[in-house]
């Protein structure tokens, strides 16, 4: 049974039972990471930790994976992560693989135009990938549960929190029991309402859109193409705008704006979604209801996401309007970030300058997506009289003048975001014209046996070209033995014999030189890795 | 002789896009739209060619929504 009603059941699990054996004298248990919350962004952190060995404890309140309509999009940034993790190849298998956009505007039933997300030719990962958030959790469950440092822990709910200098104490309830763990680092993956961030007195800066929106996710089989379709003002929702997206399984998702003053239960009766549903696909469409719901949403964040050993991870730190896909990739890439950070410091505690880059870091990648997402609402649901004028000429430039086009704004999609001045950098010394610059996210590319990423395996990795180096705990990947003769990758990162990239291990550069010596080298990782020694 | 450009010229559109609005953000409507005449006079002078203003022009008034 459910353990919490009115939340859609994808899967029940049962509860976890409490295993005395782990308490000490005190009924506390001991764990490196505490991992409050079982969704994508706790279950891909407790991966990343678990597959670097570290003890790990997962809490979800829930003890079944939820149904439901959540994150649908999966970016290429997201897919990288997951495949260094080993599990990207199960999500492409099982997602729709998209790539065409068409935005449409009014009753004209040709696009006013179309773009494409295809994109950089020559690497692993496609550029989005469409996948319920249940089948992606069920993915990362399997993953999670093969490893057995890490303990996911079902129907156990976070319900206090004591936190000190060197850790906190966290008291569990799970059914009638209660027991507590003391973590050296608890990291709060629980959600935009997160009770740890409540726990802690602790709030979101920023603004919420008077609006509101329906997702209405139904089944059906029509042959229909994979693509994203946008309307602005169409007939079947006039002043408004709809989106429709595929999903596995002939499960639709369809999205409809509905504005401000709603009657919010009355928007998700069957009889009212019917018309809406029925006049963006069609009156002789057959389907069936998955799940109906009204969402309104914000653009805002924590001011901080590390409070002395609690750490935030995605929406429990920011929200997003859902145009742009930027929620659930924005909180994958928060994993990514933190978790060989956390790894560093539990080997050595000297470190801890790495988790206030986390916190840099990770600012900056929500700044960036709240930036992004914010206009993308601005646009489709102009503010004042004269927003909307310029909004409506855009739409009405768009069809005839190409110049127009760049600036309507149905969502911009998901993509890495960069820190050109994060402190893990060691700025360019040398003069380059093309390459990627320090703080970028690293470009895969096709090599004789695989991919380039395949070598970017968590590791710090120095990339370089025919000149070898020998740096103690650093990996070296040598271009000139690894490529597949068509120079692509030497091109991405423009690197020539005697030139080298520092990588970090989630994929980005930390430096890079044409001509480098090894203390140069040496300086930078350590740099990288939060010291200044 | 110099055209009007068609094509898309601008390295980051959704940022001149925000400052437009930002622009009329706590304007009344009467002074926005002198704040946009203004904005328009300087560009026009920027550009300084009839011709290509002209074809602008042609542009903007080309009628509403089909």
């Amino acid at each position: 049974m459910a353990n919490i009603p009115d939340i859609p059941v994808w899967r029940e699990v049962g509860t976890t039972p409490v295993d005395q054996s782990n308490f000490d004298n005190q009924s506390t248990e001991h764990s490196e990471v505490l991992i409050v919350g079982g969704g994508p962004v706790g279950l891909t952190l407790a991966l990343d930790l678990g597959l670097k060995g570290r003890k790990v404890i997962i809490l979800n309140r829930l003890n079944f994976v939820a149904a439901g309509s959540k994150a649908i999009c999966f970016a290429k940034r997201t897919l990288d992560i997951w495949d260094r993790l080993g599990v990207a190849e199960k999500m492409i298998e099982k997602g729709v693989i998209w790539n065409v956009g068409k935005v449409f505007c009014g009753d004209d039933a040709e696009p006013l135009y179309q773009f494409d997300m295809l994109p950089v030719k020559g690497q692993k990962n496609p550029g989005f990938i469409n996948l319920q958030q249940y089948h992606a959790e069920e993915i990362l469950i399997e993953a999670v549960n093969k490893l057995d440092n890490v303990d996911l822990r079902w129907g156990h709910e976070a319900v206090g929190l004591n936190a000190r200098d060197d850790g906190a104490e966290i008291s569990v309830r799970s059914g009638n029991e209660s027991y507590a763990i003391d973590a050296q680092w608890v990291v709060a993956c629980d959600g935009s309402r997160s009770p740890i961030r409540e726990m802690l007195g602790l709030d979101f800066e920023g603004r919420v859109f008077e609006d509101n929106f329906l997702i209405a996710d139904v089944k059906f089989k029509q042959q229909r193409p994979s693509e994203r379709w946008f309307w602005f003002d169409p007939p079947f929702n006039r002043g408004q705008s709809a989106l429709l997206h595929k999903q596995p399984d002939d499960v639709w998702r369809l999205d409809f704006q509905l504005g401000w003053d709603i009657d919010r239960d009355a928007c998700t009766k069957p009889e009212n979604v019917e018309p809406l549903v029925r006049g963006m696909l069609g009156d002789d469409v057959e389907f069936t209801e998955e799940w109906y719901s009204v969402y309104t949403f914000q653009c805002r964040r924590m001011k901080d996401f590390v409070h002395g050993r609690v750490i935030f991870a995605g929406d429990s730190a920011h929200l997003v309007s859902p145009f742009g896909a930027r929620g659930c990739n924005g909180g994958v890439a928060d994993a990514d970030n933190l978790a060989w950070k956390l790894n560093a410091v539990l080997d050595d505690p000297t470190q801890k300058s790495l988790i206030a880059s986390y916190n840099y870091e990770a600012v900056a990648t929500a700044d960036e997506n709240i930036r992004n997402s914010t206009r993308s609402t601005d646009f489709m649901t102009p503010k004042s009289v004269l927003s909307r004028a310029f909004r409506d000429a855009v739409l009405e430039l768009a069809k005839h003048n190409e110049f127009a086009r760049p600036f309507v704004n149905s969502g911009r999609l998901s993509t890495a975001v960069a820190y050109p001045e994060t402190v893990l950098n060691t700025p360019d010394t040398d003069v380059w014209t093309s390459g990627i610059a320090p703080g970028h996210p690293a470009l895969d590319a096709p090599l004789s046996d695989g991919w380039l990423f395949d070598h970017f395996d968590g590791h710090f990795v120095l990339l370089i070209a025919g000149e070898a180096f020998d740096i103690e705990g650093l990996k070296t990947i040598d271009l000139d033995s690894l490529s597949c003769g068509d120079g692509l990758a030497e091109q991405r990162y423009g690197l020539e014999k005697g030139g080298a990239y520092l990588i970090r291990p989630d994929q980005y550069v930390a430096a890079r030189w044409q001509n480098p010596s090894a203390a140069q080298v040496v300086k930078a990782l350590n740099k990288a890795k939060g010291g200044c020694r | 002789m110099s055209n009007l450009k068609t094509k898309p010229n601008l390295g980051d559109p959704d940022g001149i896009y925000q400052m437009l609005i930002d622009l009329h953000a706590g304007r009344d409507e009467q002074d926005s739209m002198k704040v946009n005449a203004k904005l328009i006079l300087a560009l026009a002078n920027h550009i300084g060619n009839q011709q290509v203003i002209a074809e602008a022009i042609a542009i903007a008034g080309a009628g509403a929504q089909e």
